[in-house]
């Protein structure tokens, strides 16, 4: 069969298809609920999850690629014995001047607790309280949204400056400009010098719901009694080096913490790109079974459409009949039923796209997650089986269409 | 006269069988069909007539019996063979019109033309043409069910007459026309006949019987008679007992 004459009976077919599915609109849109249910589960859950992984992998690159985070690890048995590993202010000043090819090295300590209250004029804020060096800034880009924020020198002179989250501003209930204000932290009062960035919620925990202080004022803060566990965050300057670099620092801190050669770390050190591998595992697989799960329905919605198709063939007999009288072959009445099948599917698919991006847009903004992202892959996918689905379970239904027999089909009543 | 056969029918039969009971609808015909024939088919009701036209239209197989279009043996011919032996050999119009119930009256002449790959605006044409060749120029949008009968039975025959076949098989064409309709199609006929065109009609009707140059007449399934008219005469044999 020639090209031209196969698109002619495409054209054809899908005007005749239309004309079919459009003058029993109310009967097709049933016909094709379980593909709009099917792939509007589909969006919905691709929109909310991809959102919500986009917005962790921007989060992600903010901090760096080549940025490692260390953190004191203390096993579970060793925890309950009442032993708690801890990264001091030597681990950090010996990574610091010890280790080649790295810079902005920041230790971090994080207050929380009863003590740990923020007060401004009567009002109090459990937010948390980290304590950082100036070079947090560049390692996180972050950047203050008004005002500074605190320099090496705050931190050398142990300057009692803030930077404030955003949150902060609303619970603490402070009105007109904050910079230059003062609020109180353990009983002391810190000046306000910048508002950090709005980076909003993540798992329902509030991003912005901090203060920022000079490290070496939080050490002075929190007293004498104790050192305080830290964190200790570098970038590593050449990608390329990053292994080598966590193979250094991981040598290091053992000597420094007295480790035996059988001894596990004490400390864990992660990078962000290792995190952000976990973070994509996690979404793949979720994705993966919700997509298994969904495919499910999908091909229920399929046999809906077979069932009815074939319901349809039986109720149309004679049309197909007097088709056949006036000249049409099996492949045309094939053709015309597949299309039919196919385009009812494509447009259960369209439907179920606006649907489940509208039904993802909703969840997102009623849970507080990021906003719904449908990315092309999921639309692609979603047409696709759709269509998919249309020419499986429309090949039955066609086929029985077009073997009937011209003097039966005309004599079917 | 140099005669050309179109189709030659050799012993054909048609067998229908109902549980243990069968009997002959058609019983070993022999006929010949020459090009420009204008034939009658008369014969009481359930003489064989409108299973005869389905066997010459292709619609249905003889169960014996030879069929032989423009020199070729239908039986040898697969399934898209004769869909294009329905689509331009044959115009058929049914004894109950067959319009697709959904198409307007514009649509359903215009379907046979798709199955020829005739481009839209082309298929537009010649419908309407046929169309208003029938007189429904201004019923074209209407859907069968919006049409009365007799509408819908000029409809059946725009749409046979829309691809120029070789043979126009008509299953009583005239029964549901009033008198002054029911002249104009014979007049279109005659005209038809005039062009060139092999007739094939089927009717109850002794005017129209008379009208036409050849009749055959059918009784139970046999061929009882076959005779040419002599126009303007009408002879005894043909009386059709319309009442049986
Ligand atoms: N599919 C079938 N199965 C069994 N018998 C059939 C079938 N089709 C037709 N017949 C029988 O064959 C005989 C001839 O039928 P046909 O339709 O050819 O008659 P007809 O001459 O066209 O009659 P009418 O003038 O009423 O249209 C009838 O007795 C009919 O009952
Ligand atoms: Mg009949």
């Amino acid at each position: 069969m020639q090209v031209s004459s196969v698109k002619f009976k495409l054209v054809e077919g899908t005007r005749s298809a239309g004309q079919s599915i459009f003058a029993h609109g109310f009967r097709s849109f049933l016909t094709t609920l379980g593909i709009i249910i099917g792939v509007a589960s589909v969006i919905a859950v691709v929109s909310v999850v991809q959102g919500f992984s986009a917005n962790i992998t921007q989060q992600f690159d903010g901090m760096g690629t080549n940025v490692i985070n260390i953190e004191s690890f203390t096993p579970r048995k060793e925890r309950l014995q009442g032993v708690r590993a801890k990264l001091t202010y030597n681990d950090y000043l010996q990574i610091k001047y010890k280790i080649a090819g790295i810079s902005n090295v920041t230790p971090t300590v994080r207050m929380w607790g009863s003590n740990a209250g923020i007060t401004y004029r009567g009002q109090t804020s459990s937010s948390m309280i980290v304590g950082t060096a100036s070079t947090y800034q560049k390692l996180n880009t972050v950047y203050p949204e008004r005002g500074r924020f605190f320099n090496a020198s705050d931190d050398q002179s142990r300057r009692r400056v803030a930077v404030l989250g955003p949150s902060i501003m609303s619970k603490l209930d402070i009105k007109g400009d904050p910079i230059g204000q003062h609020v109180g932290v353990s009983g002391e009062w810190f000046k306000v010098i910048g508002i950090a960035e709005k980076r909003g919620k993540l798992f329902g925990f509030d991003q912005d719901d901090f203060i920022l202080l000079p490290f070496s004022t939080t050490r002075a803060l929190l007293g004498g009694a104790e050192e305080p566990d830290i964190i200790i965050s570098f970038q590593v300057n050449e990608p390329s080096q990053l292994d080598q670099v966590k193979q250094q620092v991981k040598n290091l801190l053992r000597r420094n913490h007295k480790l035996d050669q059988d001894a596990n770390d004490d400390f864990e050190i992660a990078t962000a790109d290792q995190m952000l591998d976990t973070f994509d595992k996690i979404i793949g697989s979720t994705t993966l079974v919700l997509g298994g799960i969904v495919g499910i329905s999908l091909l229920v919605g399929g046999i809906g459409i077979m069932n009815i198709m074939l319901v349809s063939v039986t109720e149309r007999t004679r049309e197909i009949g007097i088709q056949k009288a006036l000249g049409a072959t099996r492949f045309d009445i094939l053709l015309q039923f597949l299309i039919e099948a196919v385009f009812l599917c494509l447009l259960g698919g369209l439907l179920g796209l606006i649907l489940g991006f509208g039904a993802g847009s909703l969840i997102s903004n009623l849970t507080g997650l990021p906003s719904a992202t449908v990315p092309l892959w999921a639309v692609i996918l979603s047409f696709g089986f759709s269509a998919g689905i249309g020419l499986i379970f429309g090949i039955i239904p066609a086929a029985k269409a077009a073997n009937l027999d011209p003097i039966d089909a005309l004599r079917y009543e | 006269m140099s005669k050309q056969t179109i189709i030659e029918l050799k012993g054909i039969a048609k067998q229908y069988v109902m549980g243990s009971e069968s009997f002959y609808a058609l019983d070993h015909i022999d006929l010949d069909i020459y090009l420009n024939d204008y034939i009658a088919i008369v014969g009481s009701s359930g003489s064989g007539k409108s299973t005869l036209m389905n066997l010459l239209g292709c619609l249905d197989y003889p169960t014996n019996g030879e069929y032989k279009l423009k020199g070729t043996d239908v039986a040898t011919l697969d399934e898209n063979h004769l869909a294009g032996i329905r689509n331009q050999e044959i115009g058929f119009i049914f004894q109950n019109f067959n319009l697709l119930p959904r198409a307007s009256a514009l649509q359903n002449v215009m379907q046979p033309l798709i199955y020829r790959g005739l481009p839209l605006a082309e298929r537009k044409r010649r419908a309407e043409n046929a169309l208003t060749m029938v007189g429904l120029q201004d019923r074209m949008t209407h859907v069968p069910n919006q049409l009365s009968g007799g509408q819908r039975q000029r409809v059946a025959i725009a749409r046979a007459l829309v691809t120029e076949p070789a043979i126009l098989l008509a299953d009583e064409p005239t029964g549901n026309l009033d008198s002054t309709t029911t002249i104009e199609i014979m007049a279109l006929f005659d005209q038809l006949h005039a062009d060139g065109q092999t007739l094939i009609i089927v009717t109850h009707e002794q005017e129209i019987a008379e009208r036409c140059h050849r009749v055959v007449t059918l009784k139970d399934g046999h061929l009882m008679s076959d005779q040419l008219n002599q126009p303007q005469a009408s002879s005894p044999s043909l009386e059709v007992n319309a009442g049986v």
